[in-house]
């Protein structure tokens, strides 16, 4: 039995163990304050400052590409597009169907679309038509109302105004892909390309990439919880790509372009003292306009699956034997072993045989050239006399001397992609067939056949360096670097890269021979005909069939794609050369008629400011040629 | 006359639990107004549930305790009867039956239940009197467990929570043994895993996200992750009166009701909880002194059930908020946006201040 005082009692002793608890539980929640308010104050404020600021990237405009002149080869202007929001649509195909009533949508603009769905978010505005007119702008805008999630943007788009002039020079921007995004984060790059499309893929545009580019903005934008825009908070403004000033002169460029009319092949010219790319001709060119927003299936195919080839970059990834155009630099190679030296001279009967063998490694010229010494091999292109050369030196030693002019070496060009030809030895063939090296394969070595190739920038950049008497400049095709506001430039400098000790006589041996290759009787007279200054060059023929032992080479029954090619070095004015050439017309036939024109064309231009008056020539003039053709052989 | 009229309208009233209330109430309208997002209606909308759940206070303040006493068993079983409606008929919304229609009105009845468990136990223990034993703390046990089983079916553990809380301090004031006490917590730890299989889902989820909200920071942990950082970026001196980033950018979810206190953190800091804490403590200090001078054993039980449930609330909501205990849905007295707990928590200091004023009139023995 309880009384009342002592439930009072109790009641009394309870309330204070109540009231300390209460006491003990507010100090927790004191504490629980002074820890994170004071305590964890700056992540907290950390985490708030992430939650509430979102950085959203400025675009910087990409540099302008110009050529030597000034002339604009890449520019960026402002298109209007229409652009949708895939996630904020109910359904797509409707809208698209109300669209089309407004504007144009042809059926590459949906399949264009549906690609570029496929490679980005939902969430992301995806252009269904670039380049609206006014009209259709103005016509849209009126309607907007209708078409939530659909909007008219501006957007910076890449302009090649020249289109199909120097294409494989300047190069083309693409849509950022995949792989594009792997080699930026191996680069580090990524941060940079927050919000770029647009990324170079070839030329100019791929290897000066980040000089172009720029450096990305970034505005600090106050968020709500569902990431949308409140207001901006700071700007920092991006910096635009720098300008590239190329080398190259866009007039010589389509000079060199049209002098190629619709056959195949390139052309590379180069200022010898310089190293300067002056023309970078591959053919047949393609527009790069059509890749800037991703090229359509059906444009690419017909691209891709010609059999022209125009994607391929032909100066510096296609690979010909030199054939005669070769027979200079052999020429030197065994002056500088004292081999051949006037007045040495051999009486050809138009034909090589290895001593105690019985095959006839026969000249051009049936019948062989008479008496020739060094200088006139090399104007009547002899093939005799360098079986014998090549013979005498060994495969070792013209190799070794060779590669100095850059034969079998990628000659560094600013470009991506470069293949650098082969110069074969002993050593390689082992390597790559396990076989042994046969005297007969040195032979035709020595006349630019076999297994040597170059390609069109090598053999460009051999004859620079024999134009500017053995000194090796690196070529290059970007001049100067220029900030965007114009008001700095950056000059690249000139590079020499290796230094050819040719004795002066030797020189001048094999410059009067090139020169007499321009001259009546050479084999590229009708290229010098006509010209007021000398004209320095070497033509010579690939050939891309086998001929079988005694058969004639007859153009006219051959297939075109099976013809030789035509090749052609040149360097001008031969004493003081400010230019020097290489030609390849593939499947042309002979270097002489075929090249020769086209680089005679380039070098009127360059030295005298002459315009061709007449058009390139429509076809091939093989066939007004063919009697030259058929009567020289292997190599003319 | 007119000074005799306003003394006998407001006679009733205790002046400093009055300034307390009213002086709360008048930050929760500003704290309202800047988490609703700049919302007037919001704003009067609560003023008018706060002159409502006044005006009631001040009826149920001049109703005398013994007949609130008298009162105590029919509210009781009204209320359970109602809610062993909602259970049936009740109106579904958000997952939970919380809501049941009696013709036009609308009501809660595990809302009235936080008041009518206290009182019916307290009634149980006066009534007892003379000769409390054990089995009368079991009886009171399984009168208090059956309006919570209720509530938690809903379910709604966080009002399941404070009917509990509020039963159990009338038990534990009115003497339970520590022994039993201390018995019935080691067959709480028993129970536990009974109690864990009874959760539902979310009520689980939100129990693991308390451990470690990190595992789910845009789920379950969400909440709690995201008041944390409106507290902690508050700092010493707050962000300002509308200025709070986590508030206003809605960062923060359910901010006008059970996370209003993040809001408060945010902008007003470490000082501006410090003295919203101050002016909780004032008013359970008050409410302790009312009850430990109240007369007799109804009124001292109920009145200490009061108390402790209201500093229960605050308790639960800060905790939740700051971090230390689960998300349960349980209102910060006076700050959250609502009327119907607002009128609970009311009605709460209206029978502190009858038993305050009656005091007198209750014979003492």
């Amino acid at each position: 039995m309880r009384n009342f005082a002592l439930e009072q009692f109790y009641f009394h002793q309870r309330m204070r163990f109540a009231g300390l608890g209460v006491l003990i539980f507010l100090l927790i929640l004191m504490l629980r304050f002074i820890y994170l308010q004071i305590g964890k104050y700056d992540y907290y404020h950390t985490q708030a400052e992430n939650n509430r600021v979102a950085l959203v990237p400025i675009v910087p405009n990409r540099g302008n590409i110009y050529d030597r002149n000034g002339e604009i080869l890449a520019q960026n202007y402002f298109v209007y597009t229409l652009e949708i929001v895939p996630a904020r649509l109910d359904n797509l195909q409707d809208t698209i169907d109300r669209l089309s009533k407004l504007v144009v949508i042809r059926e590459k603009d949906i399949k264009n679309f549906k690609k570029l769905r496929t490679q980005t978010h939902n969430f992301e505005s995806v252009p269904i038509r670039t380049h609206l007119t006014e009209q259709e702008a103005a016509t849209f805008a009126v309607n907007q109302y209708q078409f939530p999630g659909v909007s008219i943007k501006s957007r910076l788009f890449r302009f090649y105004p020249n289109n199909k002039t120097a294409s494989h020079l300047v190069g083309y921007v693409g849509r950022i892909n995949e792989a594009d995004n792997k080699s930026l984060e191996s680069m580090e790059l990524s941060s940079n390309y927050k919000g770029s499309e647009h990324i170079g893929k070839a030329g100019m545009e791929q290897f000066y990439e980040t000089i172009l580019h720029g450096q990305t903005g970034f505005q600090q934008v106050e968020i709500n919880a569902d990431g949308q825009a409140e207001r901006v908070l700071s700007v920092t403004p991006p910096k635009s790509g720098n300008n590239l000033i190329l080398s190259v002169d866009l007039k010589l460029q389509q000079i060199a372009e049209s002098a190629f009319g619709n056959r195949r092949g390139a052309l590379v010219a180069i200022e010898p003292k310089s190293g300067e790319v002056l023309a970078y001709v591959s053919m047949p060119t393609y527009d790069p306009n059509m890749f800037i927003d991703g090229i359509d299936a059906e444009a690419w195919r017909e691209l891709n699956d010609s059999l022209d080839k125009p994607l391929i970059n032909r100066p510096i990834r296609g690979i010909y034997p030199p054939g005669s155009t070769f027979k200079p630099f052999v020429a030197l190679a065994g002056m500088s072993e004292n081999k051949r030296l006037p007045p040495f001279s051999i009486a050809d009967p138009g034909f090589y045989t290895l001593a105690g063998g019985s095959h006839q490694y026969r000249d051009w010229k049936p019948g062989g050239h008479g008496m020739v010494d060094i200088q006139k091999a090399i104007t009547v292109s002899c093939d005799t006399f360098f079986y014998g050369l090549a013979m005498d030196l060994g495969i070792e030693k013209l190799a070794s001397y060779v590669r100095h002019f850059g034969f079998g070496e990628k000659s560094g060009l600013d470009m991506m992609g470069e293949i650098g030809g082969l110069l074969p030895t002993p050593k390689w063939k082992e390597k790559r067939y396990k076989q042994k090296w046969f005297g007969g394969e040195t032979i035709i070595v020595g006349i630019g056949q076999g297994y040597i190739l170059v390609t069109p920038m090598q053999l460009a950049q051999a004859a620079s360096i024999l134009a500017n008497n053995g000194i090796a400049m690196r070529p290059h095709i970007l001049k100067t670097v220029e900030v965007p506001d114009h008001s700095k430039r950056y000059d690249i400098p000139q590079t020499q890269v290796d230094l050819i000790h040719i004795e002066p006589e030797h020189l001048q041996i094999v410059r009067n021979g090139m020169i007499d290759v321009t001259k009546p009787g050479g084999t590229a007279a009708s290229v010098g005909a006509g010209a007021n200054y000398d004209i320095a060059a070497k033509t010579g023929t690939a050939q891309v069939v086998g001929i079988k032992q005694g058969a004639k080479y007859n153009a006219a029954a051959l297939d075109e794609r099976h013809r030789d090619h035509a090749l052609f070095i040149a360097f001008a004015p031969a004493e003081e050369p400010k230019i020097a050439i290489a030609v390849i017309v593939e499947n042309g036939g002979h270097g002489g008629s075929a090249a020769g024109p086209i680089a005679r064309q380039v070098m009127d231009y360059y030295l005298q400011g002459k315009i061709p008056k007449e058009a390139a020539p429509a076809n091939h003039p093989v066939s007004q040629s063919t009697a030259v053709g058929s009567q020289e052989q292997l190599n003319d | 006359m007119i000074n005799r009229f306003k003394y006998y309208l407001l006679r009733s009233l205790d002046p400093f639990l009055m300034a307390c209330i009213l002086f709360t109430c008048f930050v929760g309208l500003f704290v309202i107004y800047s988490a609703s997002g700049q919302s007037f209606d919001k704003v009067i909308g609560q003023l008018i549930n706060m002159l409502v759940a006044l005006i009631l206070m001040w009826m149920v303040a001049n109703i005398p305790p013994n007949i609130l006493e008298r009162l105590a068993v029919p509210v009781f079983f009204v209320a359970l009867i109602l809610l062993i409606g909602v259970a049936l008929f009740g109106e579904i919304s958000h997952g939970a039956r919380r809501w049941l229609h009696l013709g036009i009105v609308r009501i809660q009845p595990s809302e009235l239940m936080k008041l009518a468990a206290p009182m019916m136990l307290a009634w149980y223990f006066a009534r007892r009197e003379e000769g409390l034993r054990s089995m009368d703390y079991l009886v009171a046990f399984i009168l208090l467990m059956m309006p919570v089983a209720l509530v938690m079916r809903q379910p709604d553990l966080g009002t399941s929570l404070i009917i509990f809380a509020a039963g159990f301090f009338v038990i534990f004031l009115a003497g339970l043994s520590a022994r039993l006490l201390i018995s019935a917590g080691v067959l709480v730890a028993i129970l536990t895993p009974i109690f864990w299989s009874m959760l539902h889902d979310y009520q689980r989820r939100r129990i693991e996200i308390l451990l470690d909200p990190y595992q789910d920071p845009l789920g379950a942990g969400y909440h709690t992750i995201q008041a944390s950082i409106a507290l902690g970026s508050g700092g010493i001196f707050g962000k300002g009166w509308l200025n709070g980033t986590q508030s206003q950018l809605d960062f923060l979810p359910e901010r006008t009701t059970d996370f209003i206190f993040a809001v408060f953190g945010e902008e007003f800091g470490l000082v501006g909880n410090l003295l919203l804490l101050a002016m909780f403590s004032l008013l359970i200090f008050r409410s302790y002194m009312i009850a430990s001078r109240a007369h007799n054993v109804f009124s001292r039980l109920l009145a200490g059930s009061i108390c402790l449930t209201f500093f229960t609330y605050v308790f639960i909501n800060i905790g939740m908020v700051s971090g230390i205990l689960p998300v349960v849905g349980v209102p910060l007295p006076f700050i959250s946006y609502g009327g119907t707990s607002l009128v609970t928590v009311l009605l709460g200091f209206g029978i502190l201040m009858s038993i305050n004023r009656h005091k007198a009139l209750v014979p003492s023995s």
